[in-house]
């Protein structure tokens, strides 16, 4: 996780067998990023949603299992992470924006 | 009506924070983004308080748009410019409701909050003081609002354009993927909808494609410019996004906004729904 969880804005972490949960942080330099814009593809590359990174860095998609690609844009640029993702799972991604 | 006349981009906008025949409106899904930081001169529109009404799912009637434009200080003269998170989501509905009651000169920020942001522009803490005014809205625009009733009758007749997501519109999950899995009864989509999700529309930093990029997208996905289009999504807000881009980007007649959209069409009883999952 990236320090405190972001308890204001989000409710607690649950995952139900219909969906699944892909959640994460993002960092540059080890210190979390916040308000970087993360967008989730398809496996086509077609947008499913978008979040922007809390106080903490963090960010949570409540999406379908596949395979997924995080699109994270910040001032400067944007970079691309993958992640795999199954039905009433959690999995947890870190999204490294270059110094 | 040409794209210049409804759209406007963060260079001009920046020209124009302390114009005083302009005003800035910030419209968020999260309502708390404007006290973080906002355009200098921006008031800001709740969604969820303001612009609904606090009971009856339904948009606030004319003359409660009336008094609340007058607390905002916009007059009946005043252009406004609205903006916002959610690549202008939000922002796009509240310009549909500002047509709906008759507001003659609306435009968006291209891109809103995002690219203001990605761009490092300036954001302010203040919140600026303006004078009432004694707003007077028009009535109702029936013309680009469509009814539970008329969707049931226009499928298969009309262009139902769904908007939302490939696994929202396939049945797959019900509600955009940044929120938890509740919401309708059912999954699915209208019969003989087709799924253009809003996000075509817009490249990564929430600024809408270029005119001939959109009609490319619309003509692609089997558009059918010789009838009648109704576009919809979960709860009016992404169906308002594309309903911009239809009506008053690139012009197409006829082009109504159903913002009641698939939380109110997946829990109706006796409809029929098409599911591909």
């Amino acid at each position: 996780m990236c320090g405190a969880p972001d308890q204001d804005t989000l409710p607690a972490l649950e995952v139900s067998a219909g969906e699944a949960v892909v959640h994460g942080c993002v960092v540059r330099d080890g210190e979390p990023l916040p308000g970087a814009y993360v967008r989730l593809l398809g496996e086509s590359g077609d947008f499913t949603a978008e979040v922007q990174s809390s106080a903490t860095g963090y960010f949570r998609f409540y999406a379908a299992g596949g395979d997924w690609t995080l699109r994270t844009l910040y001032r400067g640029g944007s970079v691309d992470t993958k992640v795999t993702a199954q039905h009433g799972q959690v999995v947890e991604a870190k999204v490294v924006v270059p110094a | 009506m040409s794209r210049a006349d409804v759209l406007v981009d963060a260079d001009w906008a920046e020209a124009h924070l302390d114009d005083p025949e302009i005003v800035f409106v910030e419209v968020d899904e999260d309502v708390s983004a404007y006290d973080g930081g906002h355009i200098r001169n921006a008031v800001r529109l709740d969604w969820t308080k303001e612009l609904q009404q606090p009971e009856a799912r339904d948009l606030i009637d004319r003359d409660a748009f009336s008094a609340l434009m007058s607390d905002k200080g916009i007059s009946n003269d005043h252009a406004v410019v609205l903006y916002g998170g959610n690549n202008n989501w939000f922002a796009a509905y509240a310009y549909w409701q500002f047509k709906y009651y008759g507001h003659e000169n609306v435009q968006l920020l291209d891109g809103g909050r995002k690219k203001w942001e990605l761009d490092g522009r300036e954001l302010v803490k203040d919140v600026p003081s303006r004078d009432k005014t004694d707003y007077q809205a028009k009535e109702a625009d029936p013309s680009i609002r469509a009814f539970r009733d008329e969707v049931v009758t226009s499928i298969g007749q009309k262009n139902l354009v769904d908007v939302r997501s490939p696994d929202e519109f396939s049945g797959k999950i019900k509600a955009p993927a940044h929120l938890p899995q509740e919401q309708s009864q059912r999954a699915g989509h209208i019969p003989s909808a087709i799924n253009i999700p809003w996000s075509k529309a817009a490249a990564d930093d929430g600024t809408f494609r270029s005119d001939d990029e959109l009609a490319k997208l619309y003509g692609d996905q089997g558009f059918d410019d010789s009838r009648s289009t109704i576009a919809y999504c979960r709860i009016g807000e992404r169906s308002s996004h594309t309903w911009f881009v239809l009506h008053e980007l690139l012009g197409k007649q006829d082009v109504k906004n159903y913002d009641g959209s698939w939380a109110e069409y997946g829990s109706l009883v006796g409809v029929p729904i098409q599911k591909d999952v």
